[in-house]
């Protein structure tokens, strides 16, 4: 019968139907788990995740072994939107201190943030300090969902050398490329001063853990017990040069004053201190205030974040004198004694130059530099430069230039920080293309004799030559960083600084020593005596198109084993005895002595109290508006 | 005299072999992907694993009791089973309670359950005994509209209650109607509807009705001559147009998870994050490979990546674990139990057997359909369990109590049940 048939026929039909789909699941099924093999990674990428573990940063120390660098722990508020649950948002907007409607901008801002995901942990609140923290997390039961990850921001206990120790800061587009993408997306690197140049010491080497992650991206085991971890290596600690109480001194000294102060330790180079004034609080640029006071201080006009010591460029002016006297001396044009009368003005080439005061012929040297003659300087210029020795001024210019990139004029001292200038010796191609390949004489250059026209300085570099005359004939490479020290191991890594030796006989530095310490004793740098400090320096006033001429002092104490060469620059000053001078012999003696004699303390506090911003335009204590953040 | 034959000789164990296994199989998942790798006990209480053990107790011996009542008592009662079941469905709207965005759930004591998992139980009864009655033929059309009334009546109600999955679950009832003796037609239209709609979503529907209107063309020109066919083509033409215009306009009514689902099935983009679950369940599937990462050691499904892990999703820790092998084994069983039920409905004497059976087959072999194709991307995603495998009281109970009505009923095979 028909009929019959027909009803085997659908019992076949259901059974084709339930194999058909059958094997449609096991093709489907072969294809995701033996064919295609990307499924794996998947899932290790789901579920394994590798978790940077960011080593701490090195800390730093002065000379003397105070910190002045440190980590100080702060916490990132984590949130997993999905994970949040009836949260008492009201609660936590009066724990982090929020309006509801700050609450809400946040949460948006957090929406928009690059890789935001509802499923994984987003940063909400930034770098919440340990005390706010310790009150949020008493409550953090009633936030599920929320939680605090630990950071650390830098701390500068001192709150002075903001230029030198620099600061850190997200790293950006061109340092990833340039470390070979070592660094990511939001890592904090050097930014300036020695977190910068120390940035590989202080960073540490950052480790890798490889954890099991849940659906909520929050770590619930390590993978293989750690088989593939590396741990994270701990920066370095870095011990300075720098004398961090007369740091402090020599800042306090600066404020109200644009400027700077460099302070080196003659024998080795080491950098005692390095005022660039105005200054800032480093703790400014720490934590999630960098941003607001970075701009900040960019925009302010007595630039605060400009490096003066090693960038700024000045005419030395008489402070140069030494350094002309050396090289002639050296060259053997005229001798210690050579003579120049001085009548106030001097006849050259058609020109009448005047000296800047009236005082006895020179008979010798050393009572040259003492009266700072600008004729005697005049003409040991021109004994040089005219010196028949030579075949032309090409050969004898270059020389001199030489002798001048000898003692870290014109070129790079190469200290370690990042960014220096190399002030301005200029060569004989700059006058050849000034005045033709013929056309120049001693007289077109004359003012170089006196550190004018163009030659340029950086205060750094005029501390180091009078390190380099204190040495009597060699300085080290001035330098902020005198140790590194693995924390774990202990072990001490010092670099060699390198020895530069001028080629000046020793024998001529000896009446140039005695020139400048006559200088301080009963010259024109008499306001930096100090009794019972031999101190030997020498003014400067380096004129100023712009405004009142730059104040300058350089030398160093004692005469014999020197502790300390010193270079200050007051800009708008005026001379170089009015502030420079008085403020190195104090820097001198709170270096040498400890403490200010109480003869010189009205000399001190005048040093402390005067004001010079009105010079620059700027309405007193207008950088005293910006406050370190923080819970101080 | 031979001696009378016992009931467990009778009762056929092949069947009841691969329930059980399915059951402990399962048991084992549930705890592999609810202990989330903790030292748990899988007796304990605290997770699914312990409180299926005890689902696991009152199915067997529910299905002991089922085995001890005689057959005619359901076969009798059918009809009161079926009202009584679909007025405990309909109370939910009094007494139910939401549970993860459905409101099918009831609660008593400690206990939650959905009715709506019983109704399928109802609505076999029902069919069973309506086609099975003296004269009822389902070629014809008025016997057609009751047979569906039987099935369609339970399916709006449970879809009334926001469960479109369980609701989907009815449609396995139209197998039953074919192996019956419905026209081959309906499944032949059924078919074409089927691709119709999938191809109203997937293509322009406008370049779709231009190009049904080109073949409709194409028909009428090479049978110009014979007028029926001509105003057939353009007849058909005109429903089919219609039928993609409203399975759009119903597309667009439908709720945005409905959609996003749909959209995820037919490899349409949707907003990130919609085809989350989809795409962890293949991951963890696809990452299985060929033998699994071994029992307890799937991490996907651990990690808590795929949702509803024990109930909906469970196959893909099957996938993840036990890799392709562990996979073909689990869906070669479902087969075995298809084919033995299958064979055991054909033996069947009553009509009311065979069709209760054919019900039973339909109703298991459409959870596996869609629970499994959901978990590997070939079918929607819709929230219904795998029978015996999946975490779920209500639904253990309700298949243990299909699976075995069915049995019983087989053990009385050579008797007339009516």
């Amino acid at each position: 019968m028909s009929g019959k048939d027909l009803f085997k026929n659908r019992y076949q039909v259901l059974r084709i139907i339930i194999l058909l789909f059958a094997s449609i699941f096991l093709i489907r099924l072969f294809y995701l788990q033996i064919i295609d093999t990307k499924y794996d990674a998947l899932a290790k990428n789901n579920a394994i995740k590798e978790v940077d573990v960011y080593p701490t940063r090195g800390l730093v120390y002065d000379r003397n072994g105070e910190l002045i660098i440190y980590n100080e722990p702060l916490y990132d508020l984590m949130v997993t939107p999905r994970a949040v649950k009836d949260a008492d948002t009201l609660k936590l907007c009066e724990l982090l201190g929020f309006t509801p409607e700050q609450f809400q901008k946040k949460w948006l801002d957090m929406q928009r943030q690059k890789g935001y995901s509802t499923r994984k942990p987003n940063v909400f609140v930034k770098q919440i300090s340990q005390k706010d923290y310790s009150r949020l997390q008493e409550f953090m039961h009633l936030f599920p969902g929320f939680y605090g990850q630990i950071r650390s921001v830098r701390k500068y206990p001192h709150r002075v050398a903001a230029t030198i120790l620099g600061d850190i800061g997200e790293v950006d587009e061109k340092q990833i490329a340039a470390s070979e993408s070592y660094y990511k997306p939001g890592d904090y690197v050097g930014k300036s001063g020695i977190e910068k140049v120390y940035e590989k010491e202080l960073g540490g080497i950052r480790g890798k853990k490889y954890v099991y992650v849940d659906v909520l991206g929050r770590e619930v085991g390590s993978f293989n017990d750690g088989e593939f971890d590396t741990t994270a290596i701990a920066g370095d600690n870095v011990i300075t040069t720098l004398d961090i109480l007369l740091q402090e001194y020599g800042e306090k000294l600066m404020q109200n004053k644009k400027g700077s102060i460099v302070a080196i330790e003659p024998s080795t180079g080491e950098i005692l201190a390095l005022v660039s004034s105005p200054g800032y609080d480093p703790n400014l640029l720490c934590g999630a205030i960098r941003g607001k006071n970075f701009k900040a201080l960019r925009e302010d006009t007595l630039l605060p974040l400009y490096s003066r010591p090693t960038l700024a460029t000045y005419p030395p002016g008489s402070a140069f004198k030494p350094i002309v006297g050396l090289i002639a001396l050296q060259e053997g044009v005229q001798g210690i004694d050579y003579t120049v009368p001085c009548s106030g003005v001097y006849f050259f080439a058609g020109l009448q130059l005047h000296c800047s005061h009236h005082h006895p012929s020179a008979t010798n040297i050393m009572y040259a530099l003492q009266q700072s003659c600008n004729p005697y300087f005049w003409q040991t210029f021109r004994n040089t430069i005219e010196n028949r020795k030579y075949k032309d001024i090409h050969d004898i210019y270059t020389k001199w230039q030489h002798y001048c990139n000898e003692f870290g004029l014109g070129v790079k001292t190469g200290v370690d920080l990042p960014s220096e200038g190399r002030g301005n010796i200029p060569s004989t191609t700059y006058f050849d293309k000034m005045y033709g390949k013929t056309g120049w004489h001693s007289s077109n250059i004359i003012s170089l004799g006196i550190g004018q026209g163009e030659v340029l300085v950086t205060p750094l570099q005029m501390a180091n030559i009078f390190a380099c005359i204190a040495n009597k004939g060699y300085w080290v490479t001035p330098h902020i960083v005198k140790e590194i020290t693995d924390p774990v191991t202990g072990k001490n890594v010092t670099h060699p600084y390198e020895k530069h030796t001028v080629s000046i006989n020793a024998e001529w530095f000896e009446p140039t020593v005695e020139g400048l310490f006559q200088v301080v004793e009963a010259g024109t740098a008499r306001s930096a005596r100090v009794e019972g400090i031999t101190m030997c320096g020498k003014t400067g006033t380096a004129q100023n198109p712009h405004g009142d001429n730059h104040s300058m002092f350089a030398g160093f104490a004692p005469r014999d084993n020197p502790k300390i060469a010193i270079a200050v620059v007051v800009e708008n000053g005026g001379y170089g005895s009015t502030y420079a001078a008085p403020i190195a012999s104090l820097m001198v003696e709170k270096y040498l002595n400890d403490s200010i004699s109480t003869r010189r303390l009205p000399m001190q506090e005048k040093m402390f109290n005067d004001n010079l911003l009105r010079k620059y335009g700027v309405s007193i204590n207008k950088s005293a508006t910006l406050s370190p953040g923080g819970d101080e | 005299m031979p001696r009378q034959e016992s009931i467990g000789d009778k009762v056929d164990w092949f069947t009841i072999l691969i329930y059980m296994v399915l059951t402990l199989f399962g048991w084992l998942i549930i705890y592999s992907a609810s202990s989330g790798g903790d030292e748990v006990s899988i007796f304990d209480a605290n997770i699914n694993s312990g409180r299926q053990f005890r689902w696991m107790i009152a199915s067997a011996v529910m299905a002991f009791s089922i085995i001890l009542i005689e057959g005619r008592f359901f076969v009798t009662l059918s009809y009161v089973f079926y009202v009584l079941i679909l007025l405990f469905v309909l109370s939910v709207f009094v007494i139910g309670t939401e549970v993860k965005g459905q409101s099918n759930w009831i609660r008593f004591g400690g206990f939650q359950m959905q009715p709506s998992e019983l109704a399928k139980f109802g609505a076999s009864l029902g069919l069973a005994k309506y086609l099975s009655g003296l004269g009822v033929d389902i070629r014809k059309w008025s016997d057609k509209w009751k047979a569906f009334a039987v099935i369609g009546t339970p399916m709006l109600i449970v879809a009334a209650q926001g469960d479109a999955g369980s609701a989907m679950v009815f449609l396995a009832f139209s197998l039953v109607l074919f192996r019956d003796g419905l026209e081959s037609y309906f499944l032949i239209v059924g078919t074409i509807v089927a691709v119709l709609a999938v191809l109203a979503l997937v293509v322009n529907k406008y370049y779709l009705i231009a190009s049904l209107l080109a073949v409709s063309l194409f028909v009428i020109y090479f049978s110009w001559k014979n007028k029926r066919v001509v105003v057939t083509a353009l007849v058909l033409w005109v429903v089919a147009a219609g039928f993609v215009l409203s399975v759009d306009y119903g597309f667009s009514k439908l709720k945005r998870h409905q959609q996003d689902r749909i959209n995820v099935l037919l490899g349409k983009e949707v907003e990130k994050d919609r085809d989350w679950n989809i795409k962890q369940s293949i991951i963890a599937i696809g990452s299985g490979g060929l033998i699994g990462k071994g029992y307890l050691n799937g991490t996907q499904t651990k990690l808590k990546f795929v949702p509803e892990q024990s109930t909906d999703f469970i196959f893909s820790s099957v996938g993840e674990e036990f890799g392709f092998l562990g996979s073909i084994v689990l869906i070669a069983l479902f087969v075995a139990l298809f084919f033995r039920l299958l064979y055991l409905a054909e033996r069947q004497r009553s009509k009311y057997s065979r069709i209760y059976g054919y019900c039973v087959v339909s109703v298991l072999f459409f959870h596996f359909l869609i629970n499994i194709g959901m978990a590997i991307g070939v079918a929607p995603v819709v929230g219904i369990p795998l029978p015996f495998i999946s975490y779920g009281g209500s639904s253990l109970l309700a298949f243990t109590l299909l699976l075995f009505v069915f049995l019983r009923l087989d053990t009385q095979r050579y008797e007339t049940m009516r």
